[in-house]
């Protein structure tokens, strides 16, 4: 009551004649007459004119609702004030009217109206708002206005009102669940939000109404990974929760191969925690079960994982839990490691953090114990800890346990014992006995300290040691009647009925042991029968029997005699219990069928009992969760499913795909997947192999001038028949395809599924050709193709090999033959074609070489021909047909074909590595999933006469913000073999060096790469107009321009594009005036947008250059190098 | 998620209960008082209890009960988690959380609970975002409205929640533009009889109290980051700029906030300020004991301990103390049977000795296991790991903000087996 009469205080000024009356209002509830008083003033307030009165009425109202006085019969008197202008006095009714509007269903209705208009109010808030009351309010008849409420909001423009929206979706549920089909609907809306603020709203009310559609989140799954880091913390939890679920029925169990192991050879795998995807390669090498797929992760997996671990360093306890159980239950064995410290971390917080993270990490330190050793001290226990956590502390020391630092476990322990908390030091002597059962070695030690325990003077405690040393007893009693007879002993003493329970059987079990003692400790016990609680009763009965059995000269008489009392037990058990033994063992006149098998009931051999944790296989409920502390499911649990055996198609997660292709031709759309030119997708792929062939004359018509090799390339794209033209054309790898082929005879059958894993696995692979096409021709000349592929490979290092003889190379698996002679053909024209329209895709490599099925000799033809190639037919080309039309198809391969010129860069020279040279380019193709990663293709070349092995990358010292991914190990090199390879580094937008060390199986070097800016970045299409648009945002600061005179060379626009996107990865985009070229990149890891625009003036002979560039740095270093490839 | 909160004081009181959903009964808590009953130390209680149809996840603070009821299945950190953050939003608001702060300011705490939270699920947690909402109480305000008749309700609903930096309230402006950050560690540390340390690790937080005019974007780094091990953030800090150059880049909430915690890496050896001779024994016979600790300056980097303070709590069958301190207070308890000595700064010339006879419980059999001491202390100016500011940058805004850094050590689980 203090609070009303602070109010009183407070508010002197307009206090009233009830006032003080409310102030002596016992706590206990008010007398019905001056609550009705009270009553009648608060209403003659609130219909006052003033708002201040009103306010004064409301807060008391409020503040009876807050101490759960009813305040219910005021309703009408509140309700009239829902429009009331005063906002404090509007928000206190909101609070009357969710919490009273549910019992006076006919009257809240009168406050609806209100609602609806503030719904189109024009301010956000004030809609939101609305939204907001308008669905907490209760009232069943209103359903179909707050469902129409809630869509209008869910597409409201105030990404505010749109959280508010997702919000009232699970309050509508609850209220009336038949709503479900039509919030389903909302939802997926909603799902498909892109603001941060909406999307942990959403997933709540996704969670809530309808988590078993599993299917809504696989075309937002990336965005949400995406986002996840901005959404506000409790949005996170709840995505990161939903994302597990999701994870583990889409992907596969990136420890599977380890499952298959035995627990044994494990430590072996994973003896340091390195990365995990070079460990699971080699987890599946050495794995005996080499036969089965080797693992590679899921880029979604990884995705998730890697956007995921960031927020172990959240403040929020829960935001840290919802991620350590995601790695628990999702990342690779080797990988887990990472949540322990933020664990450890939380263990600082509020003891029920403490309480509830203790329970999750009892869980996980079984499953994993080595992630928490290190942190072993971070469990010792304090005297000042509440008990509950100091028996959870315990328990996961002793899940930490073993062989190596059970000493100094027990030398905590032994203090412990000693503690005044008695349910403590219980525990802790079970702990003890589960150390003592683990761990063999100890198991004297442990007994020994228990059997001292024995003479503590602590009732509790020395129960407590009996009951466990009996457990401990039972694994080997010979070995042990000394301790038998000490604790025979005992039963003088102790009173503790488990434990004297337990000492009676033990003898029991073990009187052959003590035979002497035995009889003796039955007479003590026959003596006390009556007082004896039922526990000990039983086990007296127990252990006459067994006397009887062994020992029946000595203690027939007893054993009658506590038979007899036995019998006329009150407790039915010991009666039944008694006739029972009675029946067995005595010798009846009838004979009792059973009683020649007495001994053998009673002496049968006990196994001993397995001490084991409580919290052993608690991880089927997902950690972290409700059910899994209390152990038991709660409603509204989601089961965490287990892991599919082959993972479901991932191309539902495509957010581009818009159409579902046909099985055979969905792996066009697949390649346009991984290099991510969303045009490419849209197209059907039937269409676009029409618009391929449509292209491919357009190469030769044009370009007159460079006519042969062409015309010759196309001719014979179209006479090796059409599924080479489809396949070819649409930038196969053919020798890539050709090596495949012993993957593919094994596979063929599922062709369909192998493809679902091959675009797993192989990151930026070729696409295969059509499977039954390709199967056919591939087994056929595959093994032609290897020989074919020697002498070539031996050529492409003689003398550099170009794009034709790529495009040979690729006819020829296809039709080979035919292709042969082309290749003559081709290498007597080489020379006089000097440009040829590279088609980027060939240049990809195969990155995933851990694919190891495939012959490394057999890659080699294809990536050694990554060589520079001077594009200018095909940059103008490009710009001619940008002209001409701006098809959808145009623009993707206008976009793929001018980033293409190549330049290579030395990494490696070859005296200084000894033989080993090494090369790189930047291959501007996108780099797997992750788009911010640049690829860089590495050649290698061995100058030795022996093989050069274990090629890789080691300790890369990356500056702050690049991330690298190594190109898989190479096994061999043949001496005078090459391989090319590509890796991943994110430069972070900036042109500091990635610093590495290249390591062979003998040397280590230092080599490091530098990117040109113009590498930093990846082309955007984009209009004239948006171009424009784009170029209005970047003016002042984040424009440069500069002027030069160019030289008579390059006065045509063709010369310029081709230097410009030689200089830069940018794209050029289309435009009418034939003075001006424009070009359109972003950068890598930032997404800035970089615009060049290059204005001839002819009438000078100069240029105008522009770059417009929210990177300064950026845009003056692209500056630079623009004008050097202009000058050249 | 969150069905209803109840507020409980130490008296099992029900003195506030608010609802989000459809009304919950109180007698659900007849479950809860039957737990407490059973734990009997409200530190004992479990912080998920489950009845027959709801689940209770309570956390206790500051001497109140937060009893929130669930229904289904939500992961309990969340529930408590958010708990907590009621509670400091409380002390945010009215200087301290306690039950009658709480019934004197019913209707505020009511209007932030209903803010708070939407449907059971978090809405608007942010301090920063509540202070625009509902502004917190001051004596001034507190006058005008009485005066006035204005509310402690914000005329404008909140812009912060819709900004990319939800955490700061827009339009701020102050004459004086300062910015400090303290540096706090605290020594977890268990000793043992002899002196050997068995653990000991340094737990740090930075808090900051910035009070800066506009949208400042401060960069805070340190001398030798390489020390902090394992770190968590408040959301303000740009977690890619720590991970990639190792500083503490952020657009800081306006006020009071905690910018970062830390945990100094296990490696390094920690420093342990002061030793601590004890002797405790009990006799066999005559029902009494003998105590005797003297505390010493161990390493102290050059810094006065100061505020130093043994407690220790006694086992039940220590009656009575008589004992003599060479400086400082020292007081037992007899029920609770704790003896706290309060010594104040060291000195370390004369170290300080507490000496005399314990009388126990006649008859009683003598406690076996001596008690331990916990030790509280502080450091002024020094961060015991080494920890440094090298220095404090913003950007964004034009005027010279003036800039603090204070570093404190103290003991934090400072715990001495004897």
């Amino acid at each position: 009551m203090s609070a009303s009469s602070a109010f009183s205080d407070d508010k002197g000024g307009s206090s009233n004649v009830g006032e003080p009356e409310y102030g002596h209002d016992p706590a206990s509830g008010g007398i019905f007459s001056s609550d009705y008083k009270r009553h009648d003033d608060l209403k003659e307030m609130l219909d006052s004119n003033k708002d201040s009165l009103k306010l004064e009425a409301m807060k008391r109202i409020v503040a009876m609702i807050a101490r759960g006085k009813n305040a219910s019969e005021l309703f009408p008197a509140v309700v009239k004030n829902v429009a009331c202008k005063n906002i404090e006095v509007k928000k206190l009714v909101y609070v009357y009217l969710v919490r009273y509007a549910e019992e006076q269903q006919d009257l809240a209705l009168l406050s609806i109206s209100t609602f609806q208009r503030g719904l189109k109010d024009p301010n956000q808030l004030i809609r939101a708002s609305a939204l907001r009351v308008l669905s907490s309010i209760r009232v069943t008849i209103i359903v179909p206005i707050m469902m129409l409420a809630i869509k209008e909001a869910a597409s409201d423009m105030s990404p505010y009102v749109r959280k508010t929206a997702a919000h009232a979706i699970p309050k509508l549920y609850s209220l009336d669940p038949e709503q479900k089909d039509q919030l389903i609907e909302v939802i997926e809306k909603l799902l498909a939000d892109k603001t941060t603020l909406v999307a942990g709203s959403v997933v709540m009310a996704f969670e809530e109404v309808c988590p078993e559609r599993i299917d809504l989140i696989h075309k937002n799954y990336r965005k949400l990974c995406n986002l996840l880091i901005d959404v506000e913390e409790w949005g996170q939890v709840v995505i990161i929760n939903m994302l597990t679920r999701y994870a583990r029925t889409q992907f596969l169990n990136p420890n599977i191969n380890e499952c298959l192991l035995e627990e044994g050879g494990e430590k072996a795998f994973y003896g340091s925690d390195e990365d995990d995807e070079a460990k699971e390669e080699e987890n599946a090498e050495v794995s005996p079960m080499a036969k089965r797929k080797p693992y590679v992760m899921d880029p979604d997996h990884r995705l998730l994982l890697r956007n995921t671990k960031p927020l172990l360093q959240s403040r929020n306890a829960a935001v840290v839990m919802a991620v350590a159980q995601l790695y628990f239950h999702l990342a690779p064995k080797a990988e887990v490691g990472v949540i322990a410290k933020a664990l450890v971390r939380l263990m600082r917080s509020h003891s029920e953090v403490q309480y509830v993270v203790l329970q999750n990490v009892a869980t996980m330190s079984i499953k994993r114990r080595g992630m928490f050793e290190p942190y072993l001290k971070s469990f010792y226990i304090r005297s000042t800890d509440p008990t509950q956590i100091k028996v959870l502390k315990l328990e996961v020391l002793t899940n930490l346990a073993s062989e190596t630092n059970i000493s100094t476990i027990l030398r905590e322990f032994q203090t412990y014992i000693k503690s005044m908390d008695k349910d403590f030091v219980a525990a802790t002597i079970q702990a003890i006995g589960r150390c003592a059962t683990n761990i063999g070695e100890v198991r004297d030690t442990c007994l020994n300290g228990l059997v001292q325990l024995l003479s503590n003077r602590d009732e509790l405690v020395v129960a407590e040691s009996v009951v466990v040393i009996k457990k401990l007893l039972q694994m080997q009693p010979e070995q042990h009647s000394e301790i038998i007879k000490h604790m025979a002993k005992l039963t003088d003493n102790i009173q503790v009925p488990m434990a004297r329970a337990s000492i009676l059987w033990l003898i029991g079990e073990y009187c052959e042991h003590v035979p002497k003692i035995a009889p003796d400790v039955l007479r003590k016990m026959a003596k006390t029968f009556t007082n004896e609680e039922d526990i000990v009763k039983l086990q007296i009965i127990n252990l006459a029997a067994k006397l009887y059995l062994t020992n029946s000269k000595q203690t027939k008489l007893l054993t009658q005699y506590v038979l007899n009392l036995a019998k006329y037990d009150q407790n039915y058990d010991i009666r039944d219990r008694a006739r029972f033994i009675r029946q067995l063992i005595v010798p009846m006149e009838k004979g009792g069928a059973l009683s020649k098998y007495a001994k053998k009931l009673f002496l049968a051999l006990k196994p001993a009992p397995v001490l084991e944790s409580p919290f052993k296989d608690r991880d089927h409920f997902q950690l972290g969760s409700l059910s899994h502390l209390l152990n038991a499911k709660t409603g509204g649990y989601q089961e965490l499913p287990d892991w599919p055996d082959v993972a479901p198609d991932p191309s539902v997660r495509n957010v581009e795909l818009e159409e579902v292709f046909p099985t055979s031709e969905g792996r066009i759309g697949l390649l346009g997947d991984w290099r991510e030119v969303p045009e490419w997708t849209k197209c059907s792929s039937r269409d676009k192999r029409k618009d391929k062939k449509v292209e491919k004359p357009f190469y030769s018509d044009s370009d007159g001038e460079s006519g042969p090799t062409e015309s010759a390339d196309s001719g014979s794209d179209s006479a090796s028949g059409s599924e080479s033209g489809g396949s070819s054309s649409s930038s196969e790898e053919e020798s890539g395809s050709g090596s495949e082929s012993e993957e593919s005879e094994e596979e063929s059958d599922s062709e369909e599924e192998e493809q679902k894993k091959k675009r797993k696995k192989i990151v930026q692979r070729k696409m295969k050709p059509p499977a039954s096409e390709s199967a056919a021709s591939e087994e056929s000349c595959g093994e032609d193709q290897k020989i074919l592929q020697k002498p070539k490979e031996i050529r492409s290092e003689s003398d550099e090999e170009d794009e034709s003889q790529s495009e040979s190379s690729e006819s020829e698996s296809e039709s080979e033959p035919e292709s042969e002679s082309e290749a003559e053909v081709k290498k007597k024209k080489k020379v006089s074609v000097p440009n040829l329209p590279s088609k980027q895709t060939r240049k990809t490599t195969v990155e995933k070489k851990e694919m190891s099925l495939l012959d490394l000799d057999d890659f080699e033809p294809t990536t050694s021909q990554v060589t520079p190639v001077n594009n200018v037919l095909s940059n103008s080309l490009v710009t001619d047909l940008e002209g001409l039309s701006l098809t959808d198809t145009m623009m993707s391969s206008a976009t793929v074909t001018t980033a293409s010129s190549l330049k290579m860069y030395e990494l490696l020279h070859r005296i200084k590595g000894e033989g080993l040279a090494v090369e790189y380019c930047f291959s501007r193709q996108p780099f797997g999933s992750d788009s911010h990663m640049i690829a860089v293709q590495l050649h290698f070349t061995n100058n030795t006469t022996s093989e050069v092995k274990a090629l890789r990358v080691e300790e890369p010292k990356l500056q702050s913000g690049m991330r690298m991914k190594e190109f898989p190990e190479i096994d061999v090199l043949p001496p005078s073999g090459s391989v090319t390879v590509v890796m991943g580094i994110d430069f972070s937008d900036s042109t500091q060096t990635a610093n590495f060390q290249l390591c062979t199986h003998t040397r280590k070097f230092f080599v490091s790469i530098q990117p040109p800016v113009g590498e930093l970045m990846m082309p955007v299409f984009m209009t004239e107009n948006e171009f424009k648009k784009e170029q209005g945002k970047l003016m002042g600061m984040n424009e440069l321009s500069e002027k030069l005179v160019l030289g008579a060379m390059c006065q045509n626009d063709h010369t310029i594009v081709q230097r410009v996107t030689s200089a830069a990865n940018v794209s050029r985009v289309p435009c009418g005036s034939d003075k001006e070229c424009r070009f359109a990149g972003k950068t890598m890891t930032s997404g800035s947008l970089v615009l060049v625009t290059v204005v001839t003036k002819a009438d000078e002979g100069t240029v105008q250059l522009t770059v417009n560039c929210e990177k300064m740095v950026i845009g003056t270093m692209l500056v630079k190098d623009i004008l050097q490839a202009l000058n050249q | 998620m969150i069905h209803s909160l109840f507020l409980i004081n130490s008296a099992a009181d029900i003195f506030l209960e608010k609802h989000w959903k459809s009304v919950i009964s109180r007698s659900v808590c007849d479950y809860f008082f039957e737990a407490q009953e059973k734990a009997g130390d409200p530190d004992n209680v479990p912080p998920v209890i489950r009845t027959p149809h709801h689940y209770l996840i309570n956390i206790y603070r500051d001497k109140i009960f937060f009893v929130s009821v669930i229904q289904t299945e939500v992961p309990p950190l969340f529930v408590i988690e958010f708990l907590h953050r009621v509670a400091e939003t409380l002390q945010d608001y009215f200087g301290e959380c306690s039950e009658s702060v709480i019934k004197d300011n019913v209707v505020i705490v009511y209007e932030l609970l209903e803010e708070m939270l939407d449907n059971g699920f978090p809405l608007a947690t942010e301090s920063n975002i509540l202070k625009e909402l509902i502004k917190p109480p001051t004596i001034l305000r507190s006058m005008v409205n009485t005066i006035t008749g204005s509310s402690n309700v914000g005329e404008t609903l909140p812009t912060g929640q819709l900004s990319t930096v939800p955490w700061r309230r827009a339009g701020v402006k102050y004459t004086n533009n300062e910015a400090y950050f303290d540096v706090i560690e605290e020594i977890d540390a268990i000793i043992d009889k002899s002196g050997a340390t068995v653990c000991a690790e340094i737990q740090g937080v930075i808090d900051a109290c910035v009070k800066l005019t506009g949208m400042p974007d401060l960069t805070l780094s340190f001398m030798n980051p390489r020390l902090l091990d394992d770190v968590s953030f408040h959301p303000c800090v740009r977690f890619k700029r720590w991970e990639s150059e190792r500083v503490l880049s952020f657009i800081p909430p306006d006020g009071n906030f905690r910018l970062m915690s830390y945990h100094v890496s296990a490696q390094n050896l920690v420093a342990i300020p002061i030793y601590v001779k004890q002797n405790i024994s009990f006799f066999e016979s005559g029902s009494s004991g003998r105590l005797d600790i003297t505390v010493g300056p161990k390493q102290t980097m050059g810094k006065p301990v100061e505020g130093l303070v043994v407690s220790i709590h006694m086992p039940k069958v220590v009656l009575s103390v008589s004992l003599t301190a060479s400086q400082g207070t020292q007081k037992y308890d007899a029920v609770t049977k704790v003896l706290v000595w309060d010594i104040g700064k060291l000195n370390q010339q004369k170290l300080p000795n507490l000496k005399g006879s314990l009388s126990l419980q006649s008859g009683a059999p003598k406690p076996e296991e001596n008690p331990s001491l916990n030790i509280d202390l502080k450091i002024q100016q020094l961060a015991i790991s080494g920890v440094k500011v090298s220095r404090l940058d913003m950007y964004g805004e034009k005027y010279k903000p003036f800039k603090g850094v204070k570093y404190i050590t103290k003991a934090g689980k400072f715990q001495v087996r004897t």
